[in-house]
């Protein structure tokens, strides 16, 4: 019996590689087992090597697994490209059509196992992919019947018959399977999971959920890899809210929509990617000089320019930060889990009406696109909070306008949106006075100037670091922002048992910086080692900025289009002592 | 009832005197007036530009935005509050360079607002460079030589794109401007406005006279008939776009948020945010 175990399937871009992963995942994390999936795939639709590495396990995890145990073949390339990552006893399940053949330097094992002509026998060869399953369960020793409800709820508005047919591909995989395995080679049984029903989602997924919880009904977007998933889940649901998602011409239009629409009363946003980012930053300045509400979700992919759409990387950092010309305040923050990215969506909503300023919500592939298992979200912790939007208003003597960007103690004015009487007043991207009429008086410069930045001066934000620091004095400390942060737990454990001190922070504000919360951390540890997936360390560049100490700070990074992987983390820290 | 006076504000416009932009803003407070707006209810987006700082001189709500963006915010805010009307605005330039691209989807998508271009056929901001609406050979600061590129022609664009209204004015005949602008307004629908609004500071060709010489007004061209879009794009091609006039009025299709499914009646703005527990219950159950 094993607490967890990986699992791949592979094989060309188009061929139900997807559906594969699909419906093993649905049907085991139903089972209770936490599961965590990462894609691998190119940026085009038919062809092109793809695969699907779901970790199964009976506790969280929240990283890309270090190897393999079981890979499931669909061509002979997802053998070659991928049976480095199979450890010892691990196991290739290949489909017999293409011959399989296994490289001479492994010790896995391989069966062959028909499934194009198993599925063919049963009526079509699109049923390969069931028959792949029904080999996996063999191997895992797992009941098929557990299939059923997932296979019903995907087919069954095609028929019983659909239903029983591809039952009976999973069945032949199966039998197929379980003949040729003996008891003590290629079975690897998981072992027991709580049983407990937990959602199975993308950070996308819950981004989109955080918008609607945090009661957002409009949203304007642009596709692009990888945010699509959050726009084309919300024009599902929005409609039976009242609202809508407009799929603009492009993200300027999107930023500006958004803008427009949040300056009406509406929380509107917008989600993109870096090359979408570049296209909004005017935008971005405009909503922090009118100081109407934004919120922005940029789900970073590889760059620079087309870069590596489809593979992760957090080099955003800087641009997010410091991308928009002129000097405005600005909130950036990077959640680390699917639960973090639903609270914090949730949050950006209030932080962007309370500060009324643009918060930019980071994520990155990794986080957006890998599917994982989550605990239960809970709606009641979900605020509401609107910051200083007025409801009712005095009648204002000789029709002067309402002082919109009054100078107030905390830099914060009211706000009122259009349509309300007495509030009429002048919005404007040029420096304004109070009531938001043009000025250029160095004065008045200086006083709005002032006021904007004073609000975020004391922001208040939950948790602005993740901390986990159970050494008072370490040897290490090790620093990450959004997804990196399973890798680097995992790591810390190893390191840990290797006998040195370490400590974890996840910065999950980036801007304005926290160095209060990080500072004691970093003061404390002999030696701090900086984890990001981009080529110029940019969050260390960030620290050493805000923090100091840069003669302790340790720059890792990893810039190839693939996350992190605990055993490289482990490998790296290692070698520092 | 508001009147004119109530859509006047405090604010000196800063355009040069005899800039044609007094007039189209003396055009929206009377069009505003006279169909019962009430200034809170009505909101001008602009873009930048001489005419872009037409937001400003107007009490109603104003937001003056960035070069070229003053149509989306404009649909922005008419999404988020569909009892608004929503006028947006801006220069040749504004609307026919940078914002070409939003210009043509705000045409084709059809959201009910106003969109009125002061076209002056020159860029006055930036202190006289070309515009896409400077005629070819039409010497500017950036084209010392004469323009050699084709001038554009938004309405035909705009009829091709799927306009359901299309007008054109010029800023000095006010109550044609005026009952236009009334029009545009009432329509269930994107309507788009040129006005010829002279740069008498940098445009010495297209002046008040060379309009005045050169204009046709659609009311004397016989037979004209506003719903036929192929009279119109013909019509438009014969003057060289030199007309004024309700050029085409399409009044069966409908708008964007009419054709919107499952968008609600009440505006968004006034949308209760909290979900409702049951409901995301419903949602949560959907990923297990
Ligand atoms: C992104 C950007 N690019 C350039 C400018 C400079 N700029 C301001 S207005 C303008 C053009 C003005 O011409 P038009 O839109 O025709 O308006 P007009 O001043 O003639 O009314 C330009 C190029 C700017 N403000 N923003
Ligand atoms: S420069 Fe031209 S467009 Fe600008 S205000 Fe003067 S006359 Fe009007």
């Amino acid at each position: 019996m094993v607490k967890q175990l990986s699992w791949k399937v592979g094989g060309q871009q188009g061929e139900g590689i997807e559906s594969t992963g699909e419906i093993f995942s649905i049907a085991l994390n139903r089972l209770g087992y936490y599961l965590y999936g990462y894609r691998h795939f190119s940026s085009r639709i038919k062809g092109g090597h793809t695969n699907n590495k779901i970790r199964v396990s009976t506790t969280q995890t929240r990283s890309v697994s270090d190897d393999l145990d079981i890979l499931v073949a669909f061509d002979q390339e997802t053998i070659d490209v991928n049976y480095k990552e199979l450890h010892e006893k691990g196991i290739i399940i290949a489909d017999s059509k293409f011959d399989p053949k296994k490289p001479e330097d492994t010790n896995a094992l391989m069966f062959s196992v028909p499934f194009t002509q198993l599925a063919t026998d049963l009526g079509t060869s699109l049923m390969k992919n069931m028959v792949a399953v029904g080999a996996t369960c063999a191997v895992l020793n797992l009941d098929i019947q557990v299939f059923e409800e997932v296979v019903q709820e995907i087919f069954g508005r095609k028929g019983q018959a659909v239903v029983d047919k591809n039952m009976e591909a999973i069945k032949a995989g199966y039998d197929f399977t379980k003949e040729q395995l003996n008891t003590d080679t290629g079975l690897m049984e998981l072992d027991q999971a709580d049983g407990k029903k937990r959602m199975f989602m993308i950070g996308n997924d819950a981004i989109a959920l955080g918008a609607l919880a945090a009661g957002s009904r409009f949203m304007a977007a642009y596709p692009i890899t990888p945010a699509s998933e959050i726009m084309e889940y919300l024009i599902k649901k929005l409609p039976e809210l009242g609202g809508t998602v407009i799929q603009t011409e492009d993200e300027i239009a999107a930023a500006t929509m958004a803008i427009g629409a949040n300056y009406a009363g509406v929380r509107a946003f917008t989600a993109s990617a870096g090359p979408g980012l570049s296209l909004k930053m005017e935008s971005i300045g405009l909503s922090g000089m009118t100081e109407t509400p934004l919120v922005v979700i940029d789900t970073q992919r590889g760059g620079p320019s087309t870069g590596l759409p489809t593979k992760q990387e957090q080099s955003d950092l800087m641009a997010m930060i410091y991308g928009t010309h002129g000097e405005i305040p600005k909130i950036v923050m990077a959640p680390s889990t699917v639960q973090e990215a639903f609270y914090d969506t949730a949050e950006a909503f209030n932080l962007a009406e309370e500060y009324q300023c643009p918060v930019i919500l980071l994520s990155d592939l990794q986080l957006s696109l890998g599917k994982q298992t989550v605990e239960p979200l809970e709606f009641d912790k979900v605020e509401i909070r609107r910051g200083k939007l007025q409801s009712d208003l005095p009648e204002i003597e000789n029709k002067e306008y309402f002082k919109r960007y009054e100078l107030t103690n905390d830099g914060i004015s009211p706000r009122v949106i259009p349509g309300m009487k007495h509030g009429i007043h002048h919005v404007t991207g040029v420096e304004h006075d109070e009531s938001g009429k043009p000025s250029e008086s160095a004065a008045n410069r200086n006083s709005q100037m002032d006021k904007r930045f004073r609000k975020i001066e004391n922001i208040k934000f939950d948790m602005p670091v993740y901390k986990n620091a159970p050494h008072e004095e370490a040897d290490l400390l090790l620093v990450g922002f959004n997804s990196t942060r399973g890798a680097i737990e995992e790591a810390m454990e190893r390191i840990e048992a290797d006998g040195i001190k370490v400590n974890h922070a996840h910065i999950r504000l980036i801007h304005p910086f926290p160095t209060d919360d990080l500072l004691p951390l970093v003061q404390s540890a002999k030696k701090v080692v900086v984890v990001e997936n981009n080529a110029t360390g940019q969050l260390a560049n960030i620290i050493k900025m805000n923090v100091g100490f840069a003669n302790k700070i340790v720059k890792y990074n990893k810039y190839d289009g693939n996350p992190f992987l605990p055993h490289e983390i482990h490998t790296k820290c290692k070698e520092l002592f | 009832m508001a009147t004119f006076k109530d859509f006047r504000n405090s604010v000196k416009p800063n355009w040069c005197p005899g800039c044609g932009d007094f007039s189209v803003q003396a055009a929206i407070q009377r069009a505003a007036a006279s169909i019962g707006l009430e200034p809170e209810g009505l909101a001008v987006v602009s873009g930048i530009g001489c005419s872009g700082r037409i937001s400003g001189y107007i009490n109603s709500y104003g937001f003056h935005g960035i070069h070229g963006r003053s149509l989306p915010i404009a649909q922005g805010v008419k999404m988020a509050n569909k009892d608004l009307t929503v006028i947006a605005s801006g220069g040749d330039g504004d609307g026919f360079a940078i914002g070409m691209g939003h210009t043509i989807h705000a045409i084709r998508r059809n959201i009910n607002i106003t969109y009125i271009v002061m076209d002056n056929q020159i860029y006055g901001l930036t202190k006289g460079q070309t515009s896409p609406r400077s005629a070819t050979g039409f010497k500017t600061k950036s084209t010392p030589e004469g323009s050699i590129e084709q001038a554009i022609s938004p309405m035909e664009m705009a009829l091709t794109a799927g306009a359901t209204f299309v007008a054109q004015s010029f800023s000095t005949d006010l109550k044609d401007l005026t009952a236009l602008i009334e029009q545009g307004i009432q329509h269930e629908g994107f309507s788009l406005i040129n006005v010829f609004s002279p740069c008498v500071t940098y445009n010495k060709i297209n002046t008040y006279d060379w309009f005045k010489e050169n204009l046709t007004k659609l009311k004397d061209v016989e037979g004209y008939d506003s719903s036929n879009r192929e009279q119109a794009m013909q019509t438009l091609m014969k003057h060289d776009g030199l007309v004024t006039g309700l050029i085409y009025q399409d009044t069966q299709r409908k708008s964007y948020q009419d054709l919107l499914s499952g968008y609600s009646d009440k505006p968004l703005s006034e949308a209760d945010l909290k979900l409702d527990q049951a409901y995301f219950d419903k949602l949560v159950e959907e990923f297990m």
